[in-house]
């Protein structure tokens, strides 16, 4: 596979995601959640992406990893790594649960039953507050550290363990989108109809898919479990699903670092703008979105490459 | 003598290094989403405090840096108290409209060991997350087993059902309201849960209607949905001399009682706060705050940040501008003060609010629907905060 | 029983009418254009900021803000569609979805600025509030006038798209740009009217929308937007009848489920959408 290589430009984003230990040391908390949150992307990247799965309803899975983290740190055990992989597992089977239902549907009846699936989810957290908390979040628990390293208050090692769990996934993804499996991933994308007669199955292709991203959705969530010693029900909401496609797509989606830069942007502007203005912020993220649009179709990252292209 | 020079030069020189650098009180608040209105509310009430009493505390100039969380957003509101600290050097931890917020930036005051002064969120358990931290709001427990208990005795009610909003607070309010009230001595004929986004209430309010109690007690959080579920009691005809309505004082704020116009008349709340009171010191209070809000009124967010300004400037006085968090949780401990709302302190044990809570109800004063109190409970503790106590 | 049946079929039937009042707009552009507009409900708050400021400042008559209402919503989306929506047609629906989120985001600062995050309301007339007795059972006034409203608009569109010489350009401009204006039919000028009418409309729904739902200026990304969306995709994009019938059994279960089942509460109104989708994926007339 000639494009599985590392290119010089990604050894140097992946270098630059090493300097705010350096350059911003007060940032790291920040740094941490946008590590988080460019993981998640990356997971809805994968099925909106490469699979064409429009979802709005993708924080189901990063809940449902949270709540999962969360449960196992309060009943059983706090070591994170280990709790991050059962939850993501308990992510995991829930996605393979629904993409039976959901790679069935496509365009708008696709994008309500995920924004259906994830608010029927988010109710019954909700109501299940014996379990969960309810709307006063999951209480009485604490991950005090990974490996040894304790939680800090400026969030160094929650940086750390948020990035190298990023970067492991990352190069998960990388490996998927370039097997043969991705291929065929891409050509259902362009045309559902046609791959199975060159004999790659779409439907279980697309399921197989749908559950790799709701593993990746699931370990996000339980990195901010255990990063932040909170979980609520904001974790599964509706505006969480809506603010990781927003990323994913002004990033640029299908692009692998799409999600990355979205979150990033998105996300230190943010922090930026509500910094500056916490009173009416979302006015210039707005604006921002607006421009990047008018300025660079098909996301920042898309933008970008179709201006390279282009001959001047 | 050359020892007390050299204290006094110390002393000195440790006053004016304070005096040049600003007293930083980072507060975390809900300016956008669903809950922006009671965030701007209460960042209106500290505005106007400093306004009323100056910048200036123990001879150090106050400074107050606002942050958004969004919503209900915990891990949010935990980072950015963190980065607070850490960034920008703040020296108190202040607002906090949501309990799940400001259980997670509980935490961070107990680590970091900062002065917090919870200024909204009602839940009990929001005070015991941190030993540095006060809250000068109110808590759900104190107002809604104190009216329970009033409607079974007083208040002469006998039967009620119960309506909330399907979420912590609601649940909550609805446990402690039943609670008590059966133990006085009374009985639920039933019970609903809305939920929480919920547009349309004539659904619920035809059921509590065809269920036919003496009376329907509600909670439901403030913004749009008081004045929707106000008009559906409105427009199904209920007759509030037959069945009476009982509610927080969010049932009846300002905007809800506008738009429910005159069905709202003889709806019973329990609150501590209301801006129509006569009060002196909050007719004052009123007149300052619509000079900083635009002309609008404070309600129960805004009077949770001017007192919660009150506490800390009367902690740092007894500090002398220290803001070591021990030094000025002790100093907050048992303070007392008369402030808008009627007297009020802060519990010597618990560090969570005593306050009196008022029995109101709708009438029609000047051609203007009021809340008007006729009826006080003075000096009431959370129940919940003694009960967790007596545990111990 | 019967009669607590009726009102329920009554209540149910006029929140139905209301969420289809909201939502006709947006089964208009997103299905007949193709644009998705997420900023919808923006053009609803439009409508209702402005009813809010032309009986509470002016001191006019409900009735008569609701045409103003009507005429400043298709107004600003006039005003968008030439200045901006009109040069993401061709975009990918991602694009578009983006876009229009960046102006919700932006409308909401607009309405917390001029309006502050205060809840707002507008005064009714007398002869539009409370109730009256029939079998026994009230019946709102409101409910009913918001029934007459939907069925007028109902009966205005389907004749004004399907009777009309302009409506059948309408039409032909949807189905087949590069045909239509092959046929000398001014493609530009019928996307601009569609989109007045869009706007238009979804101001005077969220004009009708704030004695029931209130008004604040969190509404363009609220909850209702979930509900108008549900509508459209359950009706069948671009059918208004689709849209009417969705609205209609959607309130009628909503409530009917709320009076009833009310432990459901929250559930029912998206377990509802989940069936009909995953029976008809295309929505109850859906064509395409």
């Amino acid at each position: 596979m000639a494009n599985a290589k590392f290119h010089p430009l990604e050894y140097a984003f992946w270098a630059c995601t090493l300097l705010p230990f350096v350059l911003a040391p007060n940032y790291l908390s920040l740094a941490s959640q946008i590590a988080i949150t460019a993981l998640f992307a990356l997971s809805l990247d994968l099925i909106l992406g490469y699979a064409g799965i429009v979802s709005l309803g993708h924080a189901a899975f990063f809940g449902v990893g949270a709540y999962a983290a969360g449960l196992i740190a309060k009943h059983y055990w706090t070591e994170p790594l280990s709790g991050m992989l059962v939850a993501a597992a308990a992510a995991g089977v829930l996605g393979y649960a629904l993409s039976h239902i959901v790679v069935r549907f496509r365009h708008l009846a696709l994008i309500m039953l995920t924004l259906g699936f994830g608010l029927l989810l988010a109710e019954a957290a909700n109501s299940a507050s014996d379990l969960t908390g309810g709307a006063d979040g999951l209480q009485g628990f604490h991950v005090p550290g990974v490996l040894g390293f304790k939680f800090d208050m400026f969030g160094r090692t929650a940086y750390a363990y948020a990035l190298a769990v990023l970067f492991v996934a990352f190069l998960v993804a990388r490996r998927i989108i370039h097997s043969p499996f991705g291929l065929a991933l891409r050509g259902i994308r362009e045309n559902a109809t046609r791959m199975p007669a060159i004999g790659a199955p779409s439907l279980a292709h697309l399921r197989k898919a749908y559950t790799m991203a709701a593993v990746m959705a699931g370990a996000a969530g339980a990195v901010l479990t255990h990063t932040t010693s909170t979980v609520s029900l904001e974790v599964l909401s509706f505006g969480r699903s809506a603010d990781v496609l927003v990323m994913l797509i002004l990033g640029g989606a299908g692009r692998l670092y799409g999600g990355l830069v979205g979150a990033i942007i998105y996300m230190v502007a943010r922090d930026q703008f509500s910094g500056v203005n916490p009173q009416y912020w979302y006015f210039w993220i707005g604006l921002l979105l607006v421009a990047v649009v008018l300025l660079l179709p098909n996301g920042i990252l898309g933008g970008l490459s179709a201006l390279r292209k282009k001959p001047r | 003598m050359l020892r007390t020079c050299l204290a006094l030069a110390v002393a000195l020189a440790s006053f004016t290094a304070h005096a040049q650098q600003p007293l930083k009180i980072g507060m975390v608040l809900t300016l956008s989403g669903q809950f922006a209105d009671a965030g701007n509310q209460m960042l209106n009430g500290a505005k106007t405090y400093m306004k009323m009493h100056g910048d200036t505390v123990a001879g150090r100039k106050i400074e107050i840096l606002t942050r958004d969380t969004g919503g209900v957003a915990p891990d949010v509101a935990k980072r950015l108290s963190q980065e607070l600290i850490v960034r920008d050097g703040v020296d108190i931890l202040a607002g906090y409209v949501l309990t799940p917020n400001a259980m997670a930036a509980g935490d961070v005051s107990a680590e970091a060991k900062k002065f917090m002064v919870v200024m909204n969120a009602a839940t009990s358990v929001v005070i015991t997350k941190s030993p540095y931290m006060i809250r000068t709001s109110v808590t759900l427990p104190q107002v809604m087993e104190t009216f329970a208990h009033w409607a079974a005795t007083k208040g002469g009610i006998k039967q009620v059902y119960t309506m909330v909003t399907d979420y912590g607070p609601g649940i909550d309010s609805e446990q402690a309201f039943q609670g008590a009230f059966k133990a006085a001595g009374g009985t639920v004929v039933g019970s609903v849960r809305f939920p929480v986004a919920n547009p349309d209430f004539s659904a619920f309010v035809q059921r509590a209607k065809d269920v036919g109690p003496q009376a329907i007690f509600i909670f439901i959080p403030g913004g749009a949905q008081p004045a929707a579920l106000g008009k559906a009691f409105a427009e199904r005809g209920i007759d509030l001399h037959k069945t009476k309505v009982l509610g927080s004082g969010e049932t009846t704020a300002e905007a809800a009682l506008k738009s429910m116009g005159d069905n709202a008349l003889g709806i019973i709340t329990a609150w501590h706060y209301d801006y129509t009171s006569k009060n002196p010191l909050n007719v004052k209070f009123v007149k300052a705050y619509q000079g900083v809000a635009n002309g609008r009124n404070p309600d129960f967010f805004s009077i949770g940040g001017y007192d919660g300004m009150h506490a800390i400037y009367e902690a740092l006085k007894k500090t002398k501008g220290n803001t070591d968090a021990q030094a000025l949780v002790n100093a907050a401990k048992g303070m007392k003060w008369e402030s808008p709302r009627g007297p009020m302190m802060i519990d010597p044990e618990t560090r969570d609010v005593v306050q009196n809570v008022y029995i109101r109800k709708v009438e029609k004063v000047n051609g203007e629907l009021m809340n008007v109190p006729f009826d006080t409970i003075p000096m009431v503790k959370d129940p919940a905060g003694e009960r967790r106590k007596q545990q111990k | 029983m019967l009669s607590s049946l009726a009102g329920v079929l009554f209540d149910g039937f006029a929140y139905g009418m209301l969420l289809f009042l909201l939502s006709v707009g947006l089964t208009v552009t997103l299905g007949m254009m193709n644009f998705v507009n997420l900023a919808h409900c923006s053009f609803a708050a439009v409508g209702g900021y402005c009813t809010v400021s032309v009986v509470n400042r002016l001191g006019w008559n409900f009735l008569a803000a609701l045409p103003i209402a009507f005429a400043v919503g298709a107004l600003v989306a006039v005003l968008l569609e030439r200045t901006l929506f009109r040069r993401l047609y061709r975009r990918s629906d991602l694009d578009q979805c983006l876009f229009t989120i960046g102006i919700a985001f932006m409308s909401i600062a607009a309405f917390a600025w001029f309006y502050s995050t205060e809840p707002q309301s507008a005064r009714v007339p007398s002869y539009l509030v409370g109730s009256f007795q029939l079998m026994g059972r009230n019946f709102v006034v409101y409910r009913l006038f918001l029934m007459l409203m939907g069925l007028a608009i109902t009966a205005a569109l389907v004749l004004a798209l399907e009777r009309t010489r302009f409506g059948a350009q309408v039409r032909a401009a949807v189905d087949n740009q590069r045909m239509a204006r092959g046929l000398g039919i001014d493609v530009d000028r019928a996307f601009m009217i569609t989109f007045a009418l869009g706007g238009g409309l979804a101001a005077l729904g969220g004009a009708l929308a704030i004695e029931v739902i209130g008004l604040e200026s969190t509404l363009p990304l609220s909850v209702i937007l979930v509900y108008v969306l549900i509508v459209v995709a359950v009706g069948g994009l671009g059918s208004i009848r689709g849209s009417l019938v969705a609205a209609i059994v959607l309130g009628i279960t909503d409530t009917a489920g709320k009076y009833y089942f009310p432990w459901l509460g929250a559930f029912l109104i998206y377990l509802v959408m989940v069936a009909l989708l995953m029976w008809r994926p295309l929505g109850l007339f859906g064509k395409r």
